[in-house]
């Protein structure tokens, strides 16, 4: 009966069938279509960014500087930098699965504000468009930290623009913070206490404190070098009276917590996935929720880690270095939860528990030479080298991307009423893993040898492991291009879903695939623990054949 | 190592086997963890793989083993970042006597210039086991002097000064690299450390003669009319500047700061900020109108004026033709 033919259209009223024209898009205020908005936009800055980065990598591939003048590399690689960081990464896995997931896993109908979710859409396109305007217009070219004071008196790239647009696109991130609060405290269905929470709302919920108390302070730092660069007000640089250690410290003061914007969802989605595919509730779930508490509070205290060559004194270094060093520990504890989780478990191996077990192994090399970094005497050696950018890779590519990815997997059947091809994901979940491992892990020998970043000539004996780091990075645009590739084809050829197609946990999955607009008939009373897979599987509840249209 | 193909920058420096040292230390708990969790991953995965009929086990968790893998984790922790914590202190404290060489870096060169007064572009030559410290000032963006070989890096700032120091160990020529990002040529603000044997050294600084850097001050301290005020006699409007450097100062506004290489730039570049007790506030500022290499110069010079055992000061110049023109009673 299920045959490869186009599936007859759904007849069932959902949301994506609900309105049809732009204009219901467009001025949408349901979560589930606002996340998709999203989704498009987060996937067009991804291509972008790493078009970028296969620049980056192309030129790399020989030493000396052949394939693109020096200024036009400067700006590849800060352009990368800022539209993977502030365009997608820090929006992705909350923006999208957030917004889908919020409101259907606490028993909501929407979030608290459906309409600031709406407009925090519209403020990140302008910031998108001002983005894009810039970069097409001239570009920047100092690095996504824009240092002062190179960023306020020396360069003559478009910061201003770039500045307005990081300023403009913060706002995104606090009204998408704020709306998770209120929602999460405000809209939990009857008997939803907060230990009956999944460990993704608790992961978005430390996610949306760091996004509204830390993005303020990029916004004003964004302000100042405008201010500085148009104004000539002394703030940052010396010979105006300024201090340049001064923006080092504002910026480093949200960038360090925006780095655990982008990590906690996803740690987020590998308790939801791990859960599943193991068929058992998230080992040491009370210390894994606290966990990511413990990292959203420690995560602002750590910044000048960044500094420790900068000039700061030996004392600050020595305390923002065992700060450090605490903050490293709650990590620890949940790749520990989680690798616990697997024992007695019943393991899957579905595509999203591949991406999942790529996240472990990748995650905690990641985390681990973190680490190294926040070793005093071994940083002075490995910062601003290569060792420092495998390191944030192998964190936000190896942990938040493959997390991303395996949400996307995951709640696939939700957000689309497909099952994308499970042999193709699986093969790209492979794809990705090596093709990372091998565009990153020579990184780390490049930078201890001695290769500073942001280099785009080298000494010839470098030259190998350039090489084999683009060949990896080839593989892996590859892994990233097939889930793009089976996802749409899915959306016309993929299988229709059934309601709860892992049989898995959370009120999510006792809505239809697609829900419809406003997600419950009637709004849940919840009498059970989260992850409660002992009754799923129980031979009595196991579910039959799909649900039939 | 491999010609081609390194794994391992050259060990030239005093400080790169105590670097090295602790990073074969995180490379191999990294490796143990790494692989501990390895093994779990696969191990339960494969043990545990779904079969018909058999069920998972549901376990809450256990709060032994969550102290364990916490506390654990977190005295391994502490035992790395104490030993990182040392050698960070060994490479921030430059021996007494160390030769000093003042840098200023600028887009896109390395500008150097030996106490004893050679001065080189993008190349630094010392001696074996020689304790170098290095002075260091951008005069424009921030940059970064990082010598993988020494397993040293400082970030160079505009305004200021900051310091970093190396003992070479091994004769060689080593990369020496701008690691804070620079503007267009940041990859070409690039060089070479030469380090030679002491023989070969002498000769190479046999071969300069503009004379020792505080010489140079001394003049130019001359030419801008410092000596006006600032004289030996303590009759003048200025601070006498003999035996000032490297001690306590005590400023008009009732903080003591320490007269060091800083502290003396600030006087000449921004005399407003720092008016010594007892003196009217009337030195005019000499910003935009002396060079960073003056600067040094100047700096060199009122250290040369206090030369008896104060840390850092560079005694080889002690046989400097500076002593006699300086006036001191010696």
């Amino acid at each position: 009966m299920a045959t490869a033919a186009v599936a007859p259209p759904v007849e069932r009223e959902n949301y994506l069938n609900k309105h049809y024209g732009a204009w219901s898009w467009l001025l949408t205020t349901d979560h589930k279509r606002i996340a998709l908005l999203y989704l498009v936009s987060i996937t067009f800055f991804f291509f972008i960014g790493g078009l970028f980065a296969l620049l980056i990598r192309l030129e790399l591939l020989t030493p000396a500087g052949d394939l693109v003048q020096a200024d036009t590399y400067n700006k590849l690689f800060t352009q990368h930098g800022m539209v993977m960081v502030f365009f997608f990464l820090i929006p992705s896995i909350p923006a999208v699965l957030g917004n889908f997931l919020v409101p259907l896993m606490i028993g909501a109908k929407d979030l608290a504000f459906p309409r600031i979710n709406l407009l925090s859409w519209y403020i990140y396109i302008t910031g998108g468009i001002l983005m894009l305007h810039c970069m097409i217009t001239g570009g920047v070219d100092t690095g996504w930290t824009f240092y002062t004071p190179f960023s306020t008196a020396f360069t003559n790239t478009k910061i201003v623009e770039a500045g307005l647009a990081i300023f403009v696109v913060g706002f995104s991130s606090i009204l998408t913070g704020l709306n998770f609060i209120v929602t999460i405290h405000r809209m939990r269905a009857p008997g939803m206490t907060w230990s009956r929470l999944p460990l993704f709302i608790w992961a978005h919920y430390a996610t949306s404190v760091i996004q509204i108390l830390g993005t303020p302070v990029i916004a004003i730092t964004s302000v100042l070098v405008v201010a500085e660069r148009v104004l000539h007000l002394g703030i940052f640089d010396p010979k105006l009276g300024g201090d340049p250690l001064l923006f080092q410290h504002l910026f480093w003061f949200y960038s360090h917590p925006a780095v655990y914007i982008m990590i906690l969802p996803s740690m987020g989605i590998m308790s939801e996935v791990i859960a599943c595919y193991s068929r058992k509730r998230i080992f040491g779930y009370n210390f894994v929720a606290l966990s990511s508490i413990a990292i959203a509070v420690f995560g602002f205290l750590v910044w000048a880690h960044h500094m420790f060559v900068a000039g700061i004194s030996v004392y600050a270094a020595l305390i923002f270095s065992i700060l450090s060093y605490a903050v490293a520990v709650p990590s620890a504890v949940k790749v520990f939860n989680w690798t616990a989780t697997l024992y007695k478990g019943s393991i899957h191996y579905d595509a999203p528990m591949l991406y999942a077990f790529g996240f472990l192994g990748l995650f905690t090399i990641g985390g681990l030479t973190g680490l190294f970094l926040a070793a005093l005497g071994l940083d002075v050696h490995l910062t601003d080298t290569y060792f420092v950018i495998a390191h944030f890779h192998y964190i936000m590519v190896g942990g938040a991307v493959m997390g991303y990815l395996a949400g996307m997997h995951f709640w696939w059947p939700k957000i689309s009423g497909r099952m994308y091809p499970e042999m193709w994901a699986r093969l790209a979940a492979l794809i990705v893993f090596i093709g990372f491992n091998l565009t990153f892990f020579p990184q780390f020998l490049l930078g201890y040898v001695g290769m500073p970043r942001r280099y785009y000539q080298y000494p010839p004996e470098f030259q190998v492991l350039n090489v084999l780091s683009t060949a990896g990075a080839t593989v892996l645009g590859v892994g990233y291009l097939l889930p793009m590739i089976y996802f749409l084809w899915s959306m016309r050829y993929g299988k229709p879903a059934p309601d709860n197609p892992w049989n898995a946990a959370g009120l999510e999955w006792k809505t239809p695939s697609p829900p419809t607009t406003f997600n419950f008939e009637q709004e849940p009373v919840v009498t059970w623990e989260a992850y409660n897979y002992e009754e799923l599987d129980a031979p009595q509840h196991k579910q039959e054949v799909p649900v039939v249209r | 190592m491999f010609d081609n193909f390194p794994l391992w920058p050259a060990r030239a420096s005093t400080m790169a086997g105590n670097v090295d040292a602790l990073y074969i230390f995180l490379v191999i708990v990294s490796a143990l963890m790494t692989g501990l969790i390895f093994v779990a991953i696969v191990y339960f995965a494969a043990r545990y793989r779904k079969q018909e009929g058999v069920l998972a086990e549901q376990i809450d968790g256990s709060t032994p083993l969550e102290l364990t893998w916490t506390i654990i984790p977190f005295f391994v922790f502490m035992v790395i970042f104490l030993w990182g914590a040392v050698v960070y202190f060994k490479e921030h404290t430059p021996p007494r006597d160390a030769t000093e060489v003042y840098v200023v870096a600028k887009q896109w060169m390395w500008k150097l210039e030996h106490s004893e007064g050679q001065r080189e572009i993008n190349e630094l030559h010392v001696p074996v086991g020689r304790d170098v410290k290095l002075i260091m000032t951008s005069q424009d963006v921030i940059h970064s002097f990082y010598v993988p070989a020494f397993r040293m890096k400082q970030d160079v700032l505009p305004g200021r000064y900051t310091m970093a120091w190396f003992r070479a160990t091994k004769p060689g020529t080593y990369h020496l690299f701008c690691a804070e990002y620079c503007g267009t040529q940041h990859s070409g603000m690039i060089g070479d450390i030469v380090v030679m044997e002491p023989a070969q050294y002498e000769a190479w600084t046999s071969g300069s003669s503009t004379g020792p850097l505080s010489a140079t001050g001394e003049k130019i301290f001359g030419e801008l009319g410092c000596s006006t005020c600032h004289r030996a006699d303590s009759q003048g409007r200025g601070p006498n500047l003999q035996n000032v450097f490297g001690k306590p100062v005590e400023l008009a506004d009732g903080r003591t700061v320490m007269a060091d290489e800083n502290y003396v730039r600030e006087c000449i570049l921004d005399p407003g900020s720092r008016r010594v007790k007892g003196f009217q506030p009337i030195m005019p500022t000499f910003q935009g109108l002396v060079s960073e290499e003056q600067v040094n110069a100047l700096v060199a010079y009122v250290k040369s004026l206090s030369k008896a055992a104060t840390p850092g000061t560079n005694t080889a110049e002690a046989a400097s033709p500076s002593d006699a023109a300086s006036g001191k009673a010696r």
